[in-house]
């Protein structure tokens, strides 16, 4: 009788050494998708905004034109995702189920620092095999908070902060502008030059900008506060006419004569 | 699919084999995508004009489609270094024709130098995807069509370069009728094939990182190269 | 039975992993670098700027480096990359001028030529697979014209309104097309240098390669005009807010 298997919880690593075996004789391994991705934060004087633009890719193919990169952690708190996208999905999703049962327990506002060293920890332990790389921000207990969490799972705490394959450009704006104490409206317009530098520079980022200001107990959520990428019309309709596409047709009609008007050679 | 079953496991001493020049590889890929439609007594001619190095844009406009007669032209995708110099080399040699022979080389005959050209370089090819376009004898629209190392076919329609995974099936079915029950054939009229090469690049802009900016689109028909220069998206 | 394996003084052993046969092969890499070079068009012509580092690995070893040249009377040339290399270019393009002068025909070399040139030399080295390791910008006024290219160690060319290499590219680029694309014509001097300082100082903060230490450079009507070594300035302020990387 075959021994009892405790069922294991996370991640199964079973084919890991075939995998690094294989890859060693030369074989090449499937990669998983990850996206190009301009992402930013930056503090203010009553809180922080964060950015991100809307281009999925997967390759050179624009997978998705309007995705969301900011994810929703708690009512305080945002984070936007750069990387492997199904890292970043599932990753800010188990941090927040934990940070809603944390609060729930004791019945306060979770603290931003929680977060960070929750996701921290968690990249930590898988050696930067989980793809996700965040910017984090939110407004607790102790004020306004903005990281950077890297895969690895190093973290840094600044007053701006860019991400993903756009955050060269978006640095640029950041590095010769941000001035500490800037107005609401000032932050905004900056983190959306910021994104429209990835947009425009970056091939990896692209489409609209998404916006999201936390202060002290408000969130606005400004999905596609820009959209400086609108489709030009189409020169003309590519409607077809009716009957246009070749069918088989349905089993019923054929039966009892042979099919004259299909032909099933090709 | 592998078969992990049957694969057959290299001893571990033997090394991979690596097909490369002392770790440096002299070919860059820049991006960009063209195309070519022919019609009964014209051509179209479209290229982006985007050139890209990774993630990143060199330059919005490097125009790589070039007029090389007044009912010639020759549109390039793959690396730019590579398809300039090749460019150069038919501009040359179809100056030296004209000097030559005092009359211009014609269409069919500048896509056999073509694809001579490619082909003396099989051992270090241009890594170029060339389409050349222009007027027959008879004044009938012709495309040619090429591969890096010079295969050459005469086609009524193609696309190349970057987005051409994206566009040619387009073309297939709008130009070639692939999939369209009682599709009529023939050729298209002048004003269908020009929108039709406009809704392709904008298209193609919307889904592949690499196509954008400009396009750069040329009619050629017996009146000489009539040349149109639009704005694609820039993100 | 096992077979009789014979052992060579380790002193004639082969070491097993460097086979002494396959193609001969030029393993080419940058040494001593130079970092980022930024130019663009403005209202007299091009404006041009490079810092003064050339640096060994992560060793910032030259500290007086000059990486702006003038070529003939109406080019300006600016190289990043393997400074030994641009040196040898520096050899060539020399010798082309000498060759130009000697001819006595009354002709100059315009910038169209040397940008032709130097496309030419770096094309011609990469196709025998052992290129100059460089990147290089090209300015310049040709008969009123006013002429910006880039050319790189794969032979690619492309000409353009703002033109960054390496690092700058990524940094300096974004802020260059913002600030100048479409605006070539009306930029005045004062404005160009603000920009091109703007962009100089990004790329100190962020370019571990690079010094606040630099050179600026323009062609005008009036010829080409190379500047003496100057300092930026930076702010370190917001230092004094950070605290570690965690609560």
């Amino acid at each position: 009788m075959a021994p009892l298997v405790e069922p294991s919880a996370g991640f199964k690593f079973d084919n890991v050494k075939r995998n690094q075996l294989l890859g060693d004789k030369g074989y090449k391994l499937p990669t998983a998708t990850k996206t190009g991705t301009t992402i930013v934060g930056l503090i203010f004087k009553d809180g922080l905004v964060l950015g991100a633009d809307t281009r999925a890719t997967a390759g050179p193919i624009v997978a998705d034109k309007n995705c969301e990169k900011i994810h929703y952690l708690a009512p305080n708190m945002y984070c936007c995702g750069a990387g492997t996208a199904a890292d970043t999905e599932f990753t800010t999703n188990m941090i927040s189920s934990q940070l809603a049962l944390h609060s729930l327990n004791t019945g306060r506002e979770p603290r931003v620092v929680t977060a960070m060293t929750m996701l921290k920890q968690h990249l930590f332990k898988y050696h930067g095999h989980i793809g996700a790389a965040l910017v984090l921000g939110g407004y607790d207990s102790t004020g306004p908070h903005l990281f950077t969490v890297y895969p690895h799972g190093s973290t840094d705490k600044l007053p701006y902060v860019t991400m993903g394959s756009g955050s060269l450009a978006a640095m640029s704006v950041f590095e010769s502008r941000w001035r500490p104490g800037m107005s609401r409206d000032e932050g905004v317009e900056m983190v959306k030059e910021a994104i429209e530098a990835g947009i425009f520079n970056d091939l990896g980022s692209g489409s609209n900008v998404d916006v999201c200001v936390i202060t002290k107990g408000n969130v606005e959520y400004l999905r596609n506060y820009a959209r400086p990428n609108e489709r030009v019309e189409k020169e003309q309709s590519y409607r077809f006419r009716k009957g246009v596409t070749e069918f088989y047709a349905p089993r019923a009609a054929r039966r009892g004569q042979d099919s004259a008007e299909m032909d099933t050679s090709a | 699919m592998m078969d992990y079953a049957s694969m057959q496991f290299a001893p571990t001493e033997v090394p991979v084999e690596h097909h490369s020049h002392g770790g440096w590889e002299p070919y860059v890929d820049n991006g960009g995508t063209s195309l070519a439609i022919a019609g009964k007594d014209f051509v179209i001619v479209a290229a982006d004009a985007r050139q890209s190095d990774g993630y990143s844009i060199n330059s919005r406009y490097d125009p790589k489609a070039f007029v090389l007669s007044n009912q010639t032209v020759i549109a390039t995708t793959g690396y730019a270094a590579d398809a300039k110099r090749l460019v150069e080399v038919m501009e040359q040699n179809a100056q030296t024709y004209f000097h030559k022979h005092d009359r211009a080389m014609g269409t069919t005959a500048m896509a056999q130098l073509m694809s001579n050209t490619l082909y003396y370089k099989r051992f270090f090819p241009y890594y170029v995807f060339p389409i050349l376009a222009g007027l027959d004898k008879e004044g009938n629209g012709a495309v040619f069509s090429y591969d890096p190392v010079g295969n050459m076919e005469r086609v009524v329609y193609l696309a190349c370069g970057s987005a051409s995974a994206l566009v040619q099936p387009f073309l297939d079915n709008q130009v070639g009728g692939a999939n369209q029950r009682g599709h009529e054939g023939g050729f298209l009229d002048r004003a269908t094939a020009r929108k039709i090469a406009i809704d392709a690049f904008t298209s193609a802009t919307e889904r592949d990182i690499h196509t954008g900016d400009w396009l750069d689109l040329f009619t050629i028909d017996r009146t000489g190269i009539h040349r149109e220069k639009r704005e694609l998206k820039h993100d | 039975m096992d077979p009789i394996e014979i052992r060579l003084p380790h002193t004639i052993q082969r070491p097993k992993a460097t086979p002494n046969y396959g193609p001969r092969t030029h393993t080419t890499r940058p040494i001593v670098t130079g970092t980022s070079v930024i130019a663009f068009k403005y209202k007299d012509g091009i404006m041009m700027a490079a810092d003064c580092l050339a640096s060994y690995g992560s060793l910032a070893r030259f500290r007086n480096e000059k990486r702006l040249m003038a070529v003939g009377e109406t080019t300006l040339l600016g190289v990043s990359g393997d400074m030994s290399d641009f040196q040898h270019m520096q050899h060539t393009l020399e010798s082309i001028l000498t060759q130009e002068y000697d001819m006595d025909d009354g002709q100059k070399l315009g910038t169209k030529s040397v940008y032709k040139c130097i496309s030419n030399i770096m094309y011609n080295r990469r196709t025998k697979v052992d290129p100059l390791w460089n990147s290089y910008v090209i300015g310049g006024l040709d008969n009123g014209e006013k002429i910006l290219g880039y050319v790189d160690l794969y032979g690619t060319t492309y000409q353009s309104a703002t033109i960054a290499t390496g690092f700058g590219g990524h940094l300096a680029q974004p802020i260059l097309r913002r600030r100048v694309e479409g605006r070539e014509d009306e930029l005045s001097e004062e404005e160009a240098v603000q920009i091109l300082d703007e962009c100089m100082r990004v790329l100190f903060y962020r370019d571990a390669r690079s010094l606040n230490k630099l050179r600026r450079a323009k062609v005008t009507a009036q010829g080409v005009e190379i500047s003496e070594p100057y300092m930026l300035e930076t702010n370190w302020s917001f230092a004094e807010s950070i605290t570690g990387y965690g609560s």
